[in-house]
């Protein structure tokens, strides 16, 4: 099992990574590598193993329902590379 | 000299009033101002906020409502969020990031009276094993300067290791706290994962993350435990209980303790040299009355190809949020996806990308259940194994590290080598079990350290068996060679 190049651009696009060629080229290098690896895990007799997806055994959560204290909107703001009118200024989606 | 003394030393000084809290703080801010140039420890310090920190904190012990670590300075790993003080997790992509709240472990820590004396350099995203991810700068291993600390809480162990503080916090993710602990000589704590609260810690892969110290003893390691953990509600992960307790600390003996030895933990990549001072070491232990036996956990040599499904696959998530739109710096393109897509391309270093597409790619149609599915099961079958040695055993003993700090550079162009390195520590993050390394001699000149595992909850247990296994040790360890 290897990665394509192209393949290495798809995950780059999903990832909302802009890659430079070199970039996606020294990728694949590494990716593969690694991939080699995962093969590992293959052997290994599974299936009656719930699989574990985090370590603390909780389940469902729950707090009181109950109004707290929550940063001032300024606060929220002040690090947003760009905002207006009290909300954060993300970049055009919809086409004029 | 205050900045040789221990966190424990520190903190009966200022309550004898033999010290003043402004004195050590400005002692430990003077030395790292002359010194942290070569080791390269921190990357933030804001100094007249620790002094206006010591004022408050010499006030508390005045009117008798100190606590432990009262007016003793503690480094943070700068992927802990502190309020009004740059964060950047050692990445270009949060340049100038001042956090308008703090993390749970800072907000104890305040409320503790302890000094915030300074950010602590890291791999970028508490990504890698040698600190030389980290954007700004390299960290340097106090023993010797050419050779990385290991990482990724590289800045904080060398922190504590060149006595620029007496206590930091780091993270751990596949033994980001234990390695460079082993590597530097000192201590370093994982505790059970839950017993530390994560809100407020940059997240990596949130079902392994965990906060804990170092320091340069298990003591010190031991009071840091107590500040730092208990319940939060700001953590869904966070168990119902409470604090570390010191309570029986010092009171441990190693006699009839029962240690289980999983043969695979030499790993084919470890060093003779280190396996020599481990097993020196653990004759030590037998000989203080440790009943030291051999097993085998046949999953350990899956331990670290599992983690790099399941850690870069939940960094793929959760590094989603770094979009260039809430904080950090912002790229010019055409339109929202080639802006966010530039911002990330321009903002994460290179393993932070490798990381992403790795997980990217486990996570994507066709390969969730043959890759994350799959090592999620050989997490559990793992867990499980270990389990079972903890029904028979007190603890899992191992190496730390199958080799001693290498020097800068010599990896940089092996990434699966480098992957190995966390190839002892990894097991206990997977089943969110309690783990300190402590040193426990040397090989090559280098410190070599020793990793003790305890059960779930196990945390009080594994630290006082660490506390009777430094003593027996003790005569091993040396100062590094500092100014």
């Amino acid at each position: 099992m290897a990665i394509s190049l192209d393949e290495v651009r798809h995950v780059a696009k999903l990832a909302r990574l802009d890659l430079d060629e070199a970039e996606v080229m020294s990728l694949q290098t590494e990716l593969n590598a690694l991939l080699g690896h995962f093969a590992d895990i293959q052997s290994l007799e599974t299936k009656d193993l719930e699989p574990i997806l985090h370590a603390s055994n909780l389940t469902n959560v729950w707090s009181e329902d109950v109004v707290g204290t929550s940063l001032k909107r300024e606060n929220a703001l002040k690090n947003a590379p760009v905002s207006k009118a009290g909300l954060f200024l993300v970049p055009m989606i919809i086409e004029d | 000299m205050i900045t040789t003394l221990t966190a424990a030393e520190i903190a009966a000084k200022l309550r004898s009033k033999e010290v003043s809290a402004p004195e050590v703080t400005k002692a430990f801010l003077d030395r790292i101002s002359t010194e942290d140039a070569k080791y390269g420890a921190f990357l933030a310090v804001d100094s007249e906020r620790a002094m206006a920190q010591a004022e408050d904190a010499q006030k508390r012990i005045e009117d008798g409502t100190a606590e432990p670590l009262t007016g003793v300075p503690v480094a943070l790993k700068d992927n802990i969020s502190t309020e009004g003080i740059e964060t950047t997790c050692a990445s270009k992509i949060l340049k100038g990031y001042i956090p308008p709240y703090d993390a749970t472990v800072t907000a104890k820590l305040k409320a503790a009276g302890a000094i915030i004396i300074g950010k602590a350099n890291l791999d970028e995203f508490a990504m890698g094993s040698s600190n030389e991810n980290s954007a700004y700068k390299l960290a340097h291993n106090p023993w010797d300067l050419k050779r990385t600390p290991g990482g990724s809480s590289g800045g904080s162990t060398v922190a504590v290791t060149a006595e620029l503080a007496p206590l930091a916090l780091g993270s751990d993710t596949g033994g980001s706290i234990r390695l460079p602990a082993s590597f530097c000589g000192v201590v370093g704590f994982k505790p059970t994962y839950g017993r530390c609260s994560r809100y407020g810690l940059v997240a990596f892969a949130s079902s392994l993350d965990q906060i804990g110290p170092l320091a340069r003893t298990v003591e010190d390691a031991a009071l840091l435990s107590n500040a730092i953990t208990g319940h939060c509600n700001l953590d869904s992960t966070s168990l119902p209980h409470g604090p570390i307790s010191l309570d029986g600390l010092k009171g441990g003996s190693l006699k009839g303790m029962r240690l289980a030895f999983p043969v695979e933990m030499y790993g084919d990549g470890t060093d003779p040299e280190v396996r020599k001072a481990t097993e020196k070491a653990l004759d030590d232990l037998r000989s203080e009355g440790a009943i030291i036996e051999e097993i085998s956990i046949p999953t350990i040599p899956l331990g670290v190809t599992t983690y790099y499904i399941i850690a870069p696959a939940e960094a793929s998530s959760n590094l989603g949020r770094f979009d260039g739109v809430r904080y950090g710096p912002r790229s010019q393109g055409q339109g929202h996806i080639d802006v966010v897509a530039k911002t990330r391309a321009e903002g994460f270093g290179h393993e932070v990308k490798a990381r992403i597409m790795i997980g990217t790619y486990a996570l994507s149609a066709g390969y969730y259940d043959a890759f994350y599915l799959r090592a999620q099961q050989v997490r559990a079958a793992m867990t499980q194994q270990f389990n079972e040695a903890f029904e028979k055993y007190d603890f899992v003993i191992s190496p730390t590290a199958p080799v001693t700090a290498f020097e800068l550079g010599a990896l940089s162009q092996d990434p699966m080598q480098m992957k190995l390195l966390d190839y002892c520590t990894i097991p206990a993050n997977m089943g969110g079990f309690p783990a300190i390394s402590i040193q426990a001699g040397f090989a090559h000149g280098l410190p070599v350290g020793i990793q003790l595992m305890g059960p779930h909850m196990g945390d009080e247990r594994v630290l006082q068996a660490a506390f009777a296994a430094e003593r027996v040790l003790e005569t091993q360890r040396k100062r590094p060679p500092i100014s």
